[in-house]
Formats: structure tokens, C-alpha cells, sequence
């Protein structure tokens, strides 16, 4: 228990992902099992006690702290695990701490409400002030330390030299302490199978199009939408939609998990109805009409038949038992062609391939997307199995240019990690009139890529040549360094105060040759709005 | 009668003592000021008379480049008469080099000022000394129950591990030029640590003042044109603000330690980008609070600078009178 406290308390003060990989990594690699299950569980938020909860704490705590003192340590540390870990009273006498995480996961499955308390607070005895942090968070299942899944996952392959794609697709399903999983990394033997239950399979990824040109007569091509990109799996009657990362999403879009009722792994682009993109044709509204159902738990009535949700079929990876991943995409596209008119029309429709006679035929049509609002092209290798991750020469993906608009620099803010020592995240801001007629500068986004190593020293220098007030982590700069920034599309936006959200800005050049009451206005930027 | 202790007023620039024409620790210019330590925030520069220990007074004297006219030392257990009948004795505080409570005395009653202090033992500076009294004005720098600074010898144990386990990197530890990096130091050196330890250019002239002060802090080196390779697995000290400062990319990867009070906290170090805290304080914790008001059993307790409603709260809970005083100018948000 006191390692995983530890690794818990280093993950915590590191910034950086590699340092935090290295960190899990080595713990991976040399805790035993069932710890290392266990303390990956706890961290990817794969534990949950019902009957430990912040309330069996906060109520402990009421016990053997004053409720005034308890309310000012709280409000001050601002964590109730890391509160109770400090003000937990040191019990008389030398205590043995609890050997493993084991032993404590154990202990918690064990109890119920009526026992919680007096187990929680024998196990608090028995622990230090960090050993108490660690497993608080652990109990009550709040790491928020900042270690996602994904990079949980990066770390296990690096512990034992295997593939990610593979842990991703083998720890679906698995429940902790995942001994059949780390018996396959750790010990060479067989994988654990994966295909009677509803998993997320690795997608596959595109490298952005470098080329100059590129043979029609190997690749296909496809529109790129705009929406979020979706798996659906069907197996054994059950139906899940995972997103990009791998998250379970069918409660969220629950009119598309309840279509598919066919047992197949589909890949495709997850829209809402409308006649935004491509036209009344293309049948799919713009990417903020989207983002009003992401990140919901529920969905009320009144968005289900506003904003209803349909995915865009891109490919498929396995029909009932036959896996249809190593096969080339051509005919993963006749498979996925005659699998579509047998799907509820009014969820799925298919990705259509476009009739290009030539790259620059191509180019011609990928010129129009914009009017579209698609946000490019695709180009897919005919021959290319179904690979997760990015592999080079398969999948490129051909966005339309980004859009461009001069802005000024407003705001600037340290980054973090290798860039603490840099002002690298900057606020900038377009005139909301004439600026020779008393116009102000008005914030219409923020960006921190997207610059050179080189460029970022000038801009961290500029800002500290030139700032006029500081507020906390923050520098208000004096306005005078114009920048161009590109971003793929602008939205309206009521949380704004100029109204507009761009996105995916970043600063493409530094404008030292404009001044700043040259850069471009508000309306410049809402005439692009594509909403 | 006058109310007792009437004598005594906060106002939001001090504590000022109303029959000697005198002030405890000014945020501003006064005619006469009782300082109780070195820090910026208690001293500062340009009274017309200043009162301070020796240690205190050099320490102005270095920071502000000029000595004090009209200041007056005074030795610990030295007691200075002051206008209006006003004694003032300066006693051992703990908290830097030459930290003093002052003991006023006037109409037979007695008020300690504790300044900063602190209980722990410190290599770099004469231990607190408890003093009977009838108000206790004592600061509350780290007054919640969640601050309980560890024992020093861990977190020395901590930063010798951090510099074994990084080969190749430096440990870059920031702490307060007065004081905090001295008794880091010097711990250091107690712990058995006996390389150059190399310094900030902001840190130099105040080890010297340490040194001539009869403090042995070891070899130590200004950092200033040393080459990166020359840097790797050392311990460099520097003020809190050059930790993530353009000055700290010369140095070899530095693994960011901060030496503070508030390290206790895990977002607090986080917030800075400190991978490596270290629970160092040179204030008194909430244990060390509590038990110096059950010792000293003033008939009053007065409580200021820092977080006054906790500590207000256990004097209520234990049947102390007390209350807190709104004084303005003190921050201790690197210590």
C-alpha cells in the first residue's frame, strides 16, 4: 500500500506525460499481481465501493474534528481525501499498515453500510498521512490525478514491450485485477478473448496528406465530416457506441445504440440531422449542433427529436464471427455496401466514395468543401487492412486549408511541464470597429500551438518585454504584436463575449510587419461563421 | 483607569504603542520602530530610529545598502526604556537569524509580540524562548489543524533520494533568501551532505552575513557562468520566484523542489510545478501554535497575520480569550 501511495503522490507533482508513463510503467512492471490490477483499476477510475462514499468521510471526520475547523481545512486544501488525510487524528501506539492494495480492496468489498465506518477508520488508523490520502481516493474511487485511460493503457505497453493497439483491444471486458491481461504482457501466455462481448477494437487513424499527389488508381477517396468519430459494436444482443477514446457513449446517443440489432463492428462519423453539411443531400448539421448532446448523461425527449443522431458509415470490421480487420479495404467496402440496406436507414446511411477522375479532379471537389462545410477529403489506400493507430502509406486525411485572420495579442499565460518557463498560452483578439474611431480589442480565442521552438522564444520574449499588468499567472500585454491564426471553422457562441468560438485555432506566423491596429476586425471574423 | 491594554493599538499599518510614540514592525515609515526580524514585510527601511537586534540590523543594513540612521541595537534579554514608561525587552523568537519577540511592559502589565517564531530547532538561529504574559500577540502563518510540518530529517532524506535517483539532472530547491535557505544548508550539511552547494546570485550575500555570523554553512558556490555538465547531480539553491524563471533553463533538467510551509498541501505544489516538496517552514505549524499558547496561558491571546479565524476558533474551544487583529502588509506566501 505505501508503493502505490507513492506512485499516486509522484503522479501527482510530475507534469509531464512521459515522466508520468515512465512512473506507471515501472510500478507495472515491478509490483505483483493482484496489486498492479488492482492500483491500475484505481486509477482509471475501474474500482467502486457503494458502500464507501465522500459522506462516510465527511461523516468520520464530524466525529473527531470540530465541524468549524474541518470547514476551513477543507475550504483551504480544497480536496475532502487530502482534508482527512491531514486532520485524520495519529492513533496512539505503532500500528501495521495494511501490506497490500489487496488486502484494502479486499477489505472493501467486504463491508456494507452498516460497517463501513469502522472499517474505513481501522484502516485510516493503520496508515500514514500519505498512505491516508491514497487510500481515501482509492475508497471512494475521486483519483482526479489526471491520468487517463489512454495514458494508462500507453503505460502498460511500455511496462512489458507490447503493442497498445493490443492492450486496448484486450483490456476491454476485463475486470480487475486484470490477471488474465497481464499474464498475456507479463508472461507470454495466450490473450484473453474478446469475441463474445461488446468491445471497443483500436481505430484506425490517418496521417495528414503530405504528398503533392497521389494515385486515384490506389486510392479512394471520401468526404471527411464533420462530427465525432464512433465505433458501434452488436454481440450477443448488446449494443455499445464507443468514441475516439474508447469511452462508452451509448447512454448518451441511445436512439443509435438501440438501432443496430445486427451482430457487427462498425466505424463511422456520428452526426445530427440537419442540411448544414453538404447541403440538404448531405443531411448532417454543423459540428455545434453536435456538441449540444456531448458529455450528457441523460438525453430529454425534446433532443432526441430536435437534434436526432445518426452515424455515417466509413467501414466495417467485423460482421458475426468473421473478423474482417486483415482483409483489404476494398472489400471491407462491398461487405460494408451490402450490409447497409439491411440497417435502420434512419440511423445509419453510408459514407459515400467520391467520383473523382483525377488528383487534380479531386482537388477541385475537395476545393468546394468549404461551401460544403465538410472538413475535406479523406484518401484511403484500396489494398489497406483495418490497423489500429496511424500507419504510414494507408490512410491520409486531406483537410480543406484552414481558415486565416490576423489577430493581436492580448493575454499571455505560463504553460506547463518543459514549457513552465514560457509564456506559451496566449489570448488574442480581433477590434470590435474601427480602432482609429476608439474601437477595443475584443478576445475571440486562445492558442497554444502551433508555433516553432524559435517563434515561442520571441513571443515569451515579446511578452515579457511588453507587459502592462500582471493578474496571478497571467500577463496583460501592451497589444502590439500582430499574429496570424488559423482554425478549421468559426461558430456563434453564447458564452463569448465576442460572440464568435473558433476551432482548432493556432498561430500559424508572427506579423511583426503589421501593426496592431491593422489586424483584422470582428466582423472579418463573424463573416466566416459557418453555423 | 484607562482599559487595560488600552495602550496597545492595532491600526492597519502596525501595531502601534500609543504612550512611547512607537510601532511594532511598520508597513510604513514611522519615527520610531520596534522590528522583530529581517524579513521585508516586519523590516522595512527608513525610520527615523529603528530598534532591532544586532543580526537584524545587518541584515537591513545588507538588503537595503545603507545603515539605518539612528537605529539601536539591542542584545537578546536587553531591555530598552522607551518614552511614556514603556520597557521593551527582546527575546528569542526562532524563526530567522536574529528573530525577536518583543516584551512590552507598561502599567504593570506585560504584552509579547511573537514576530514570526517557530518551535523546532534550527541550526541557524537561537531557539524560542517561552515568556509569561498577559497578551500574547501571536502571528497564525500556518494557523489550520491540516498544517503539521514533518520532522526536517525526512525531508533532508528526500532531497538526497531525489538527487540519487536523478543522474544526470540537478536538484533546484527554492527557498526564501533569509533564512529558509541557510537552514537548509546547514541541514544539509548536519544530514551529512558535504558537497559544494551552488547558489543563486540573489542567495550569496546573505549566507556571507550567515557566515560571519558564526553559521558554517560548507562549501558553497555562486551557479552564475558554471557550465550545465558541471551541474549535474547538484543541489542549487535559489529564491522561490527564479524556480520557473528563464534563469533556471541553464541548469541541467532541474528537478523543482521547493522548500515551504505550504508544500503540506498537494495542490499547492502542484500550482507552483514543484515535482519535489519540501515541508519546511520557518513559522510555528498548528501543533506548534496551539501548545505555545498553552504554555505561555496568556489572560489574552491576540491573533494576526494569517489564517486568524482557525486558530480564534480553538482558543474559543479551549476557553481562551481571544481575538484577531486586521493587520495589513504581511505575506508569506513563499515560506
Amino acid at each position: 500500500m505505501q508503493r502505490f501511495a507513492a506512485l499516486l503522490d509522484a503522479l501527482v507533482l510530475t507534469p509531464s506525460r512521459n515522466a508520468k508513463l515512465a512512473l506507471l510503467a515501472s510500478y507495472l512492471r515491478e509490483t505483483p499481481d493482484p496489486d498492479r490490477g488492482w492500483a491500475l483499476a484505481a486509477l482509471t477510475d475501474g474500482l467502486d465501493f457503494p458502500a464507501v462514499k465522500a459522506g462516510t468521510i465527511r461523516a468520520l471526520m464530524a466525529e473527531r474534528v470540530d465541524p468549524v475547523l474541518w470547514t476551513l481545512s477543507r475550504e483551504y486544501v480544497g480536496d475532502t481525501a487530502e482534508t482527512a488525510s491531514l486532520l485524520w487524528p495519529e492513533p496512539l501506539g505503532e500500528q501495521l499498515p495494511p501490506t497490500s492494495v489487496a488486502e484494502v480492496v479486499a477489505t472493501l468489498i467486504a463491508t456494507n453500510r452498516a460497517t463501513a465506518p469502522a472499517t474505513v477508520a481501522e484502516l485510516m488508523d493503520r496508515l500514514d498521512v500519505n498512505g491516508r490520502y491514497a487510500f481515501l481516493k482509492l475508497a471512494t474511487g475521486a483519483m482526479r490525478i489526471g491520468i487517463s485511460a489512454r495514458l494508462a493503457k500507453v503505460a502498460f505497453a511500455q511496462a512489458f514491450d507490447v503493442r497498445v493497439e493490443d492492450v486496448e483491444e484486450y483490456w476491454h471486458g476485463q475486470a480487475p485485477p486484470y490477471l488474465p491481461l497481464f499474464d498475456w504482457a507479463a508472461n507470454g501466455a495466450a490473450p484473453p478473448r474478446t469475441d463474445l462481448l461488446p468491445l471497443f477494437r483500436p481505430f484506425m487513424l490517418a496521417h495528414p496528406l503530405e504528398a503533392e499527389s497521389i494515385d486515384l488508381a490506389d486510392y479512394a477517396a471520401e468526404w471527411k465530416w464533420d462530427g465525432i468519430r464512433v465505433q458501434i459494436v452488436h454481440v450477443a444482443g448488446e449494443t455499445r457506441v464507443y468514441s475516439r477514446g474508447g469511452d462508452d457513449i451509448s447512454a448518451t446517443f441511445p436512439e443509435v445504440s438501440a438501432a443496430l440489432t445486427t451482430p457487427c463492428v462498425l466505424d463511422g462519423e456520428l452526426l445530427v440531422r440537419g442540411a448544414h453539411q453538404g447541403g440538404e443531400a448531405g443531411g448532417a448539421a454543423s459540428f455545434n449542433a453536435l456538441q449540444q448532446r456531448l458529455g450528457r448523461k441523460t438525453v430529454s425527449k425534446a433532443m432526441l427529436r430536435d437534434s436526432p443522431a445518426f452515424v455515417r458509415l466509413y467501414d466495417l470490421l467485423i460482421e458475426g464471427a468473421d473478423d474482417l480487420r486483415e482483409q483489404a479495404w476494398e472489400y471491407r467496402r462491398t461487405r460494408l455496401e451490402a450490409l447497409v440496406p439491411r440497417l435502420d436507414p434512419e440511423r445509419f446511411d453510408i459514407s459515400q466514395v467520391i467520383a473523382a477522375k483525377s488528383f487534380d479532379d479531386l482537388a477541385e471537389i475537395r476545393a468546394r468543401a468549404r461551401d460544403e462545410a465538410i472538413e475535406g477529403v479523406m484518401l484511403k489506400r484500396r489494398d489497406s487492412p483495418y490497423v489500429a493507430g496511424r500507419r504510414t502509406g494507408l490512410w491520409y486525411k486531406w483537410k480543406r486549408d484552414p481558415l486565416l485572420i490576423d489577430c493581436v495579442l492580448m493575454y499571455a499565460q505560463r504553460g506547463s511541464g518543459k514549457r513552465s518557463s514560457f509564456y506559451s498560452d496566449f489570448t488574442f483578439g480581433c477590434w470590435n470597429g474601427d480602432p482609429d474611431q476608439g474601437a477595443e480589442l475584443l478576445p475571440v480565442g486562445k492558442a497554444y500551438f502551433g508555433f516553432t521552438d524559435a517563434e515561442l522564444k520571441e513571443l515569451d520574449r515579446h511578452v515579457r518585454q511588453n507587459t502592462v499588468a500582471k493578474f496571478g499567472p497571467v500577463r496583460e500585454t501592451d497589444k502590439s504584436l500582430v499574429f496570424e491564426v488559423a482554425f478549421d471553422s468559426v461558430h456563434t457562441s453564447k458564452r463569448h463575449k465576442s460572440g464568435v468560438a473558433m476551432r482548432f485555432p493556432r498561430i500559424s506566423r508572427i506579423r511583426n510587419d503589421k501593426p496592431a491596429h491593422e489586424a483584422d476586425r470582428l466582423e472579418t471574423l463573424k463573416a466566416l461563421i459557418a453555423d | 483607569m484607562a482599559p487595560p491594554f488600552s495602550w496597545l493599538r492595532p491600526e492597519p499599518q502596525g501595531l502601534y504603542v500609543t504612550p512611547a510614540n512607537a510601532w511594532i514592525d511598520p508597513s510604513r515609515a514611522v519615527d520610531l520602530a520596534l522590528v522583530t526580524h529581517g524579513h521585508a514585510d516586519h523590516a522595512r527601511g527608513g525610520h527615523g530610529t529603528t530598534v532591532a537586534t544586532p543580526e537584524t540590523l545587518a541584515i537591513m543594513a545588507l538588503r537595503y545598502g545603507v545603515i539605518e540612521a539612528g537605529s539601536r541595537a539591542v542584545a537578546y534579554g536587553e531591555t530598552v526604556a522607551l518614552r511614556g514608561d514603556v520597557r521593551a525587552t527582546y527575546v528569542p523568537a526562532g524563526h530567522v537569524l536574529g528573530s525577536a519577540q518583543i516584551l512590552l511592559e507598561h502599567g504593570g502589565e506585560r504584552v509579547v509580540i511573537t514576530g514570526d517564531y517557530k518551535r523546532r530547532a534550527d541550526p541557524t538561529c537561537t531557539p524560542f524562548a517561552v515568556t509569561p504574559c498577559d497578551v500574547f500577540v501571536t502571528e497564525a502563518t500556518f494557523g489550520l489543524p491540516v498544517f503539521k510540518h514533518p520532522s526536517i530529517a525526512d525531508e533532508m532524506a528526500k532531497l538526497l533520494a531525489a538527487r540519487e535517483n536523478d543522474a544526470g539532472r540537478c536538484v533546484l530547491v527554492g527557498a526564501y533568501a533569509l533564512g529558509k535557505a541557510q537552514r537548509v544548508i546547514a541541514e544539509l550539511r548536519a544530514a551529512g551532505y558535504h558537497e559544494t552547494i551552488w547558489l543563486h546570485g540573489a542567495m550569496e550575500k546573505m549566507c556571507r552575513l550567515y557566515e560571519d555570523h558564526g553559521i558554517d554553512l560548507g562549501d558553497l558556490k555562486p551557479v552564475a557562468g558554471v557550465p550545465k555538465a558541471a551541474l549535474e547531480n547538484a543541489i542549487i539553491v535559489c529564491p522561490p520566484s527564479a524556480l520557473n524563471d528563464r534563469w533556471s533553463r541553464r541548469l541541467p533538467d532541474p528537478v523543482t523542489a521547493m522548500a515551504s510551509g505550504w508544500m503540506r498541501v498537494r495542490q499547492r505544489a502542484r500550482q507552483r510545478g514543484v515535482e519535489l516538496p519540501l515541508i519546511i517552514s520557518d513559522h510555528a505549524d498548528w501543533d506548534e501554535l496551539t501548545t505555545t499558547i498553552a504554555q505561555v496561558n496568556p489572560t489574552e491571546t491576540w491573533i494576526t497575520h494569517g489564517r486568524e479565524e482557525a486558530l480564534l476558533r480553538w482558543c474559543e474551544l479551549t476557553q481562551r480569550k481571544a481575538r484577531a487583529l486586521a493587520l495589513v502588509g504581511y505575506e508569506d506566501e513563499d515560506d
